[in-house]
């Protein structure tokens, strides 16, 4: 599945430089380092942390995107960030695991 | 490429917007180079480790990053206090990091436990007092 093709499922763009990138798995978490050592490229990251740092983290693990869930949402100056460095980053305003079992059944 | 190619910045202390900087200019030259997407990842995220804990515990150093035909050595160098005890600093969950950079997002205790999962070799050079220098290599 591409990260354009989560549009209209729930989920919402804030920044979608590359929307033709493709989901392969997903990963759930908001301490950036844990991310950083678990997380597969081209995972979708599923977080609530919303600072500039989880963009620096989204570049250098290579994840497909990023979806803040909860209704989370992200500054306007790090969507511009975002935009620069070429990151995906969506919103749901769905909780953290209702948003994960959505997200299972469109990749699966 | 026969001559290796040598990559200087410096990382500034206590400032966790720019933190990243070196790591992700590094990730763009290794891209240019054409070097694969695994490897570009394992060097840029123990990288950006490494500048995330000189801006944390060390008001900032220095990164090189030398790129040879054989392999990526990325040296990370900073005068700040030092590592009283390494071992028990390279333990997942391990972390002196205060509420506030835990806050963040960081503070997890994985920075230098990703550092060598992500390389090849890890070298830890330090002394209490007087600085720390990591020396990393990456083989292609």
């Amino acid at each position: 599945m591409l990260v354009k093709e989560l549009l209209g499922h729930g989920f919402k763009p804030v920044t979608l430089p590359d929307g033709d990138r493709v989901i392969d798995g997903v990963y759930i978490g908001d301490l950036l380092s844990w991310v950083m050592g678990r997380a597969q490229m081209d995972n979708a990251w599923i977080t609530i942390m919303n600072n500039v740092n989880v963009i620096a983290v989204a570049s250098l693990a290579d994840t497909s995107c990023v979806i803040l869930a909860e209704g989370v949402e992200l500054p306007e100056d790090i969507a511009k960030t975002a935009e620069e460095k070429e990151i995906n980053v969506l919103t749901s305003s769905q909780p953290i695991y209702e948003t994960a079992v959505l997200l299972a059944g469109l990749i699966s | 490429m026969s001559e290796p190619l040598i990559f200087h910045f410096d990382v500034d202390g206590d400032n966790f917007t720019s933190a990243g900087q070196a790591s992700t200019q590094v990730k763009k030259n290794l891209r240019q180079l054409g070097l694969s997407p695994d490897i570009i990842r394992r060097v840029s995220i123990a990288m950006y480790e490494g500048e995330i804990n000189m801006v944390i515990h060390a008001n900032g150093g220095t990164a090189d990053v030398i790129v040879t035909e054989q392999y990526i050595e990325i040296i990370l160098a900073d005068k700040g206090p030092g590592i009283p005890n390494v071992e028990q600093a390279m333990q997942e969950g391990f972390s002196t990091a205060t509420d506030s950079i835990r806050s963040l997002g960081f503070g997890a205790g994985m920075g230098l436990p990703n550092m060598k999962r992500y390389t090849d070799t890890l070298e830890i050079d330090t002394m209490v007092g007087v600085g720390t220098t990591i020396t990393m290599y990456v083989y292609l």
